[in-house]
């Protein structure tokens, strides 16, 4: 890869000015506010405006900066150490954006794969449908399912009338009533990118499969499924990640017993109004997320420059 | 909350923008949802020509993050006692010109009294309503469930487990707010309810951990529904709140019947206060704005609107029946007695009290 981006001709300064626009962008939208994050975390809750003091002051210039670099403090994480709440909101969290990304998973690959192999002429109407759904507000629509999964719900009332449970299910509240609300929203996520893997999949391979004798499942799990590997993987993330920190899903839908995350960070935001704590739990958040992605993403490169 | 209050932070974007190009004069203000009568807005405009942004919330947390995170474009903001207190202290609020209050004369001393732990002098702040938080039930259900002598008037029904068990099947929903549920549960064991000692607030833990298994939700809104449709046959709720329940189920006729008590043991008193923010744009106006609250028909209007008593004397002989002549609205000198107010925590106090509640939440 290196090797093609490295022209043995000199950048002209437009050329630099694109390289530069993505690197700009993550600089401003993403490093920085890290950056205040991190910078709260350090610091001691306080009844002030902000709630807050801060560790160091930039504006008191470099040399104090540096004095106080050797009296911060990580005392708001090692509070994070002392209570098991914190731990065990983020391994709920993960457990709950695992199962939710598996499931996710297994109803987005039959869509997708239903979709890239339908007619070319209607393949645009499929994708507008996956779309269409964001055309209302995604609050309107988790809120909608409250509707749908209670007591006296839409999907109770169809299952008392179709006979099949004589009971109203208790749904709403629960840890069930979250995953469906994942699965629901974040389904478009993983559909695209593996739809558009599975599009682009080389169809004359499947042929050849078939006339070597090849059965189709096999065929499938020979070829298909390690092509849209990256589809895959791609679309797991863009469900995965933002599971890991939902809040609003988990607070309309689950109970009270429902243990996240971005919940936890809510009561220290708003009921503790301790900034600290909840900047270093966002903190510690992202470094959970960020580190295994980095790991596997390098995993992958070197597997790809190996192959190639 | 997230619902709510993320449309209102949608909303307060759209007023920021609405206050840069407004040239009339205009005030800001932030209050509680469903909580005043919308003909007074109007009449405020059209008698004083000043424009009313109004803006709500649904928590007190969520107006204190905006207060203390600060520039929040508000006028006037109405936040209860207990986080007014820690707010004043954080430097948020302007003092009140009172030279601008002339209807502060009109106020209810006795409760001015009573506003005095959170806001001495009451100098940064004014009563707009004041109400108590206790026991509302479906009469039906709950003498289904428990029979003819029902301890409704007491703390028992909640915190007895052989009578909150028998109400399991028919729902009870619990207010999503630890800073009263723990007092709650401190006066019902007999200990101060302003107790800031690790060991009572862990005493009142675990009493609401033993009545968890029977609590379908903590939420402080969602109740005003559930009771009215007969989804829920008890919810620890605010007064004025527990009153629309009634209310709406009698305008149903849904066979529905809500009452409000205030246990016998006594019950926690609140007060909702209005109060300008210092850095607010449009002073004058804001003070325009209480002077008109103040007014005893203005006040008498907004209280016989949401079925909460207010902290205007003058308003009183102004007030429906159904309000003033209500207990439960306006109780009696014996109950007001055994009414208790709470001080707001100390920060150390105050993490292990939503510490205590997440894990009575939450089992964890």
């Amino acid at each position: 890869m290196k090797e093609n981006i490295a022209a043995p001709k000199r950048r002209s300064l437009g050329a630099w000015a694109l390289i530069a626009a993505p690197y700009l962008w993550l600089l401003i939208l993403f490093l920085v506010p890290f950056l205040i994050v991190f910078k709260i975390s350090l610091s001691q809750v306080a009844i002030a405006i902000p709630p807050y003091i801060p560790a160091f002051d930039l504006a008191e210039g470099w040399q104090a900066f540096r004095d106080n670099l050797s009296e911060l403090s990580f005392e708001n994480y090692i509070w994070l150490t002392e209570d098991d709440l914190y731990w065990k909101s983020y391994l709920s969290s993960v457990t709950i954006a695992g199962i939710s990304t598996l499931l996710t998973l297994l109803i987005g690959y039959p869509i997708a794969y239903g979709m890239a192999r339908s007619p070319r002429s209607i393949r645009p109407t499929l994708l507008m449908l996956v779309i269409l759904p964001f055309w209302t507000s995604f609050l309107i629509r988790v809120y909608a399912w409250i509707g749908i999964l209670k007591n006296e719900g839409l999907l109770n009332q169809l299952l008392l009338a179709l006979g099949i449970i004589s009971e109203p299910m208790v749904i709403l509240n629960t840890n069930i009533a979250v995953y469906i609300g994942i699965v629901y929203s974040y389904l478009p996520f993983l559909v695209l990118p593996l739809y558009a893997s599975l599009e682009r999949l080389d169809g004359s391979l499947l042929e050849a499969a078939e006339d070597l004798g090849c059965p189709p499942w096999k065929a499938f799990w020979k070829i298909t499924l390690p092509l849209s590997l990256p589809g895959m993987i791609a679309g797991c993330f863009l469900v995965f990640i933002p599971a890991v920190g939902e809040f609003v899903i988990p607070d309309l839908l689950g109970g009270s017993d429902t243990l996240m995350i971005g919940k936890t960070l809510w009561v220290e935001f708003f009921s503790n109004r301790d900034w600290p704590v909840s900047s270093a739990v966002a903190v510690i958040l992202l470094m959970i997320l960020v580190i295994p992605i980095v790991l596997f993403q390098n995993q992958q490169q070197k597997m790809s420059e190996r192959d190639g | 909350m997230s619902l709510k209050s993320m449309l209102t932070g949608v909303a307060a974007l759209s007023l920021m923008s609405g206050v840069a190009f407004a040239q009339d004069r205009t005030v800001n203000v932030f209050n509680w949802s469903d909580y005043i009568d919308e003909s007074i807005l109007e009449d405020f405009t059209k008698e004083t020509g000043i424009k009313v942004v109004y803006d709500v919330f649904d928590s007190n947390e969520v107006l204190e993050t905006k207060l203390l995170a600060g520039s929040t474009g508000y006028d006037v903001v109405v936040p209860t006692a207990d986080f007014l207190s820690r707010q004043i202290q954080a430097g948020v609020f302007s003092k009140l010109d009172r030279s601008k209050l002339p209807n502060l004369s009109n106020m209810w001393k006795d409760v001015e009294e009573r506003v005095e732990i959170y806001d001495p002098g009451n100098a940064y702040s004014i009563n707009y309503m004041w109400g108590t938080t206790g026991l509302g039930y479906n009469v039906e259900k709950v003498k289904a469930a428990l029979g003819d002598d029902a301890p409704v008037d007491s703390w028992d029904l909640l915190f007895k487990p052989e009578n909150i068990e028998k109400l399991n099947d028919c729902g009870v929903y619990i207010l999503d707010a630890p800073t009263e549920l723990i007092p709650a549960a401190l006066n019902y064991l007999g200990i101060d309810p302003n107790s800031e000692s690790k060991g009572d607030i862990e005493k009142a833990g675990e009493l609401l951990k033993s009545i968890r298994p029977y609590v379908q939700k903590y939420h402080s809104s969602e109740y005003i529904n559930a009771l009215a449709n007969g989804d829920i046959c008890l919810a620890v709720g605010w007064s004025g709140d527990v009153l629309q329940a009634r209310d709406r189920a009698a305008e149903a006729d849904n066979g529905v019947t809500v009452e409000y008590a205030i246990p016998k043991e006594g019950a926690l008193m609140w007060f909702d206060q209005m109060a300008i923010p210092a850095d607010a744009k449009n002073m004058d106006e804001a003070h325009e704005f209480l002077d008109y609250i103040m007014r005893p028909d203005v006040m008498a209007k907004a209280s016989n609107y949401v079925y909460f008593a207010n902290g205007n004397k003058a308003s009183q002989k102004l007030l429906n029946e159904d309000v003033i002549g209500d207990p439960a609205i306006y109780p009696d000198e014996e109950t007001v007695k055994k009414l208790y107010t709470k001080a707001p925590y100390g920060p150390k106090i105050n993490r292990i009290v939503t510490r205590t509640w997440t894990s009575v939440k939450s089992g964890q």
